[in-house]
């Protein structure tokens, strides 16, 4: 019955007569929205004045829809899945669409930059300083808009614009240093005005004023407003034809498929653009024949490798998980704490650590534990390979016993009363009980883990650096490398001639590969969901 | 309705008052009087972006000290990793998020004109001042697009209290007096462990006339130069002195185990840079130029570190007159010198205040029989093939075909 005089009272009464203040809860959100909004409208303007378009509109959406969701009734559920969802799309979805688009073009060494500029920089590199140009002390000009610079050549004061070349200045007065102090008909802009004018500083910058008549003759350029000498510059950019050409030799290059300036006398210019080379990157991931073979042994062990870390180190954290569980075990929780210590560590350092005892010579493992027999651990196909596997084990079988602990000690202990009471032993109850169910727990981190160790770069990287080298192939790769480390290796990154397109496009075939695993090994995994 | 209101009120006020945050620093700009002909220059409000690596911070930032205190402009130092700056240069200066001006090594010069990102510079007024080698070093093509300050390259270091001063001539030589001392190791070189490191052997390789790559007057080609009867006489000489030989090289040792080796008196004789001295703290020890070993002059590779500056900078005005104002000057680069002590690339640097002043005129006789690194962008493919290969031959694989095929490899790597 009270649900019915609920009813009847009028809900909707307007906040202007009901209102008891918003409530700390409205409070917060509001200032939590200042600080959102605030910080979004930052952004946007930020991605304005960049001129970043894409950002800007995709910021706008984003912030109009947080405010609509967070200051609407209609949108219960939103509000908790928004800020997943946010994440969701900057860090995963905005990431993999960029890798994508990345793996698209030919972004790299030698194309670097957009056209225009790539067309900038090759003007740039092309104006060259005229052999034996003094350099004149000088000062900048302005006649109305006109931009000009002011020089003194032979004690005669001359002044010229970007279309008038220098021509004497009739009354032009110079210090002792032979700038110009006074210009009749031009006002003179000091550097401060520059400085703070940074539109009109550049527009100082970008100035060539012809010395004559004869462009040939060269311009007086600056680029520090303070001084000039005379330039030439042979390159011409007709951006109708997307050309340039050099007026010297007459030669014309054009821009050709890849983005490199090609001219027509089979000469090429230093600077190129990335353009969109399609599916190219991905034909050439899988179809280079030098790197095919390597590349399939180098995918062979990196399954052998993340395979074999996860189960090495989950039976060795999982056998003293159980060890260490047992109440009879005294000064468990000291223990506990040690067996994490390696995991407690950098990755990066223990693996720098380990180069440095597993060293042939120096390391301490031979000489404490092989005599000083001078094994070379790092050199050997097969012993680097061990090493690897030994020094993942060790940093990673922590993690493992730390979960194998939790799991086990929230195991329902009815279980394994039963199990007792039907007779059944220690060893069948680990096998029939304990274990199916540590498993229902367990497999799904085993695989996360798999994943991981997949990609796992760091050891590789700081151990062995995918060393020793295949000897038999003609590309930089070695036996220890797992396709990540061979991706970083191909694309060139280390040596400075980055392939970032042939970089993106290999790891997204890794991608899908490791996807692929893990949705065949989560489907399995449901099956131990059975046993419950 | 209210709340509306009020929420609105409160959006309008947090976006005014950061708006007024970031406009800040253009409001408080002094617009200078056009009359005005003095030299002081007025650069407030303006904002000039350096990239530094660590160990030149101190250095650039007391050169910058001055610029700001006399413009008025602010300098913002951003430390990188030296090894991060030329990736992050190439990536960052085309979406306009790259410095003004950054430090750099010659030899990244090729990929950096090929990426587009660097512009031109001029050395001002004291363009006389620098050394010849150094601006060499920064030109292109023809064309300077960096200001050198600096200049380095390995030496021969030598342990005074086993071996004495004088520099010995030839490699055998040093091996003998080193095997005189008694020393444990006569000679110690860094590997880079089982990487192979083609950088430190590089004096030795060039003693037997086996250049990376060919050079034709002066400048280098894109001709692989390690072919032939000088290469493979090299590599010979590798597997001589490697772990199947002599043991003088060896892949055990990276640069951490030399450096202590040294250290600790066991290596009469090392190669190192300048950079590897703090580590000598417990010997006494002399810097001599490096000992052929194939009979001509052995040549190390001499680097030159600048300043970039970017092709997209929109303060080209500011970082131009930061660079030939404040930094080609003597006081500025006293200043740099004494930040962070490296051979010094302009005349008049007083070398006296270094930690160890006469080893830098070690290092100074050895660059003096150097070769610039090669700055053609196609040097970044070399070292993978190079350094694997040292190192295989080093380790005992057959030196002929073990450096002939990296020869090929590396060139079908070029062609690619």
């Amino acid at each position: 019955m009270s649900s019915e005089t609920l009813t009847e009272k009028p809900m909707r009464v307007s906040h202007a007569r009901n209102w008891r203040g918003f409530g700390w809860g409205f409070v917060a959100k509001l200032l939590l929205m200042m600080v959102v909004n605030a910080f979004g409208v930052t952004a946007l303007l930020t991605a304005w004045s960049a001129e970043q378009w894409t950002f800007l509109i995709a910021g706008a959406v984003l912030l109009l829809v947080a405010d609509v969701v967070y200051f609407s009734r209609r949108t219960v559920p939103l509000k908790y899945i928004l800020p997943g969802l946010v994440f969701l799309l900057i860090f995963q979805v905005f990431t993999m669409g960029y890798t994508a688009y990345v793996a698209t073009t030919n972004y790299g060494a030698g194309h670097n930059v957009t056209m225009q500029q790539a067309v900038d920089a090759a003007l740039i590199q092309d104006e060259r300083q005229v052999d034996g140009s003094p350099v004149y002390p000088l000062t900048v000009v302005t006649s109305g808009d006109t931009l000009g610079f002011a020089v003194t050549i032979d004690g005669v004061v001359l002044a010229g614009s970007a279309d008038e070349p220098l021509q004497a200045i009739d009354g032009g007065v110079a210090d002792a240093s032979g700038r110009p102090t006074s210009v009749p008909g031009w006002d003179i802009v000091s550097v401060n005005t520059l400085l703070s004018d940074q539109a009109l500083a550049q527009r100082v910058i970008d100035l060539r004023v012809a010395v004559s008549d004869d462009a040939n003759d060269g311009a007086l350029r600056t680029r520090d407003a303070n001084s000039a000498s005379v330039y030439r510059s042979s390159l011409v950019w007709d951006e109708a034809t997307t050309t340039l050409t050099n007026t010297d030799t007459g030669v014309v290059y054009t821009p050709n498929e890849y983005g490199t300036f090609i001219g027509d006398d089979g000469s090429s210019l230093p600077v190129g653009f990335y353009v969109n080379v399609g599916a190219e990157n991905f034909v050439k991931a899988v179809t280079d024949k030098d790197y095919a073979t390597p590349l399939l042994r180098i995918a062979a062990w990196t399954f052998a490798f993340a395979f074999l870390t996860v189960a090495s180190s989950f039976l060795l954290g999982l056998l003293f998980a159980l060890i260490y569980n047992d109440e009879r075990v005294k000064g468990r929780a000291v223990l506990r704490t040690l067996f994490i210590l390696p995991y407690a560590f950098p990755a990066f350092m223990s693996a720098l650590l380990w180069r440095g005892m597993l060293n042939a010579e120096f390391g301490v493992v031979n000489q404490w534990f092989f005599f000083g027999a001078g094994i070379n651990w790092l050199g050997d196909p097969v012993l680097a390979k061990l090493a690897v596997l030994f020094v993942n084990l060790w940093l990673s079988y922590p993690y493992w016993f730390l979960v194998c602990t939790g799991a086990l000690q929230s195991l329902p202990s009815e279980t394994a009363e039963a199990a007792k009471l039907d007779g059944a032993g220690r060893w069948r109850m680990f096998r029939s009980i304990t274990f199916p169910l540590l498993m229902v727990s367990t497999a799904p981190l085993a695989i996360a883990s798999f994943a991981f160790n997949f990609n796992n770069f760091t050891i590789i990287y700081m151990l062995t650096n995918g060393g020793p080298r295949f000897a038999d192939a003609s590309v930089p790769l070695g036996h220890t490398d797992i396709l990540i480390s061979a991706i970083y290796q191909i694309s060139g990154i280390a040596g400075g001639r980055a392939d970032y397109g042939l970089a993106s496009a290999l790891s997204i075939v890794v991608f899908v590969v490791v996807g692929i695993v893990s949705a065949i090994a989560f489907r399995q995994t449901r099956k131990l969901e059975e046993i419950q | 309705m209210r709340n509306k209101i009020g929420m609105g009120a409160a959006l309008a006020t947090s976006v005014l008052l950061l708006a007024a945050c970031s406009s800040g620093e253009a409001a408080v700009t002094e617009s200078a009087s056009p009359s005005e002909t003095s030299t002081a220059i007025d650069a407030a409000g303006q904002t000039l972006t350096i990239w530094v690596d660590e160990n030149r911070e101190p250095a650039v930032a007391a050169a910058a000290a001055t610029f700001e205190a006399e413009t008025g402009a602010k300098v913002e130092l951003v430390q990188k990793n030296f090894e991060d700056i030329r990736a992050d240069f190439l990536a960052q200066v085309p979406t306009g998020e790259g410095p003004d001006i950054t430090i750099g090594a010659h030899d990244w010069l090729g990929a950096l004109i090929e990426g587009g990102v660097v512009n031109t510079v001029d050395l001002g007024d004291n363009a006389d001042k620098f050394s010849q080698v150094a601006v060499d070093a920064m030109t292109y093509d023809g064309q300077l697009y960096g200001m050198p300050y600096s200049t380095e390259a390995i030496a021969l270091i030598q342990n005074t209290d086993l071996v004495g001063a004088d520099a010995p001539a030839t490699w055998d030589d040093m091996i003998a007096a080193g095997v005189a001392s008694g020393a444990a190791r006569p000679f110690c070189i860094n590997t880079n462990g089982e990487t192979g490191d083609g950088y430190t052997m590089y004096p030795f390789q060039t003693s037997f006339g086996a250049p990376v790559f060919v050079q034709d007057g002066g400048s280098y080609t894109s001709e692989v130069g390690m072919g032939g009867n000088a290469g493979a006489a090299f590599a010979q000489w590798l597997y001589d002195n490697g772990e199947a030989g002599t043991g003088y090289l060896s892949t055990t040792i990276d640069y951490d185990t030399n450096n202590q080796l040294f250290n600790s008196g066991e290596c009469a004789f090392t190669i190192q840079g300048p950079w590897a001295l703090g580590s000598y703290t417990d010997v006494n020890f002399t810097v001599n130029p490096i000992p052929s070993a194939g009979g001509e002059a052995a040549s190390p590779f001499v680097g030159v570190q600048g300043f970039y500056v970017s092709s997209q900078s929109e303060n080209a005005l500011l970082a131009n007159i930061f660079l030939s104002n404040y930094i080609a000057t003597p006081e500025a680069m006293q200043a740099l010198y004494d930040g962070d002590p490296r051979l010094p690339a302009f005349e008049g640097v007083d070398t006296s205040s270094a930690a160890y002043p006469e080893a830098i005129a070690g290092f100074q006789a050895s660059a003096e029989q150097g070769v610039p690194m090669p700055s053609i962008p196609e040097m970044g493919s070399v070292w993978d093939f190079w350094n694997a290969a040292e190192s295989a031959i080093i380790k005992g694989a057959d030196p002929a075909s073990t450096w002939e095929t990296m020869n090929t490899d590396l060139t079908a790597a070029l062609e690619g």
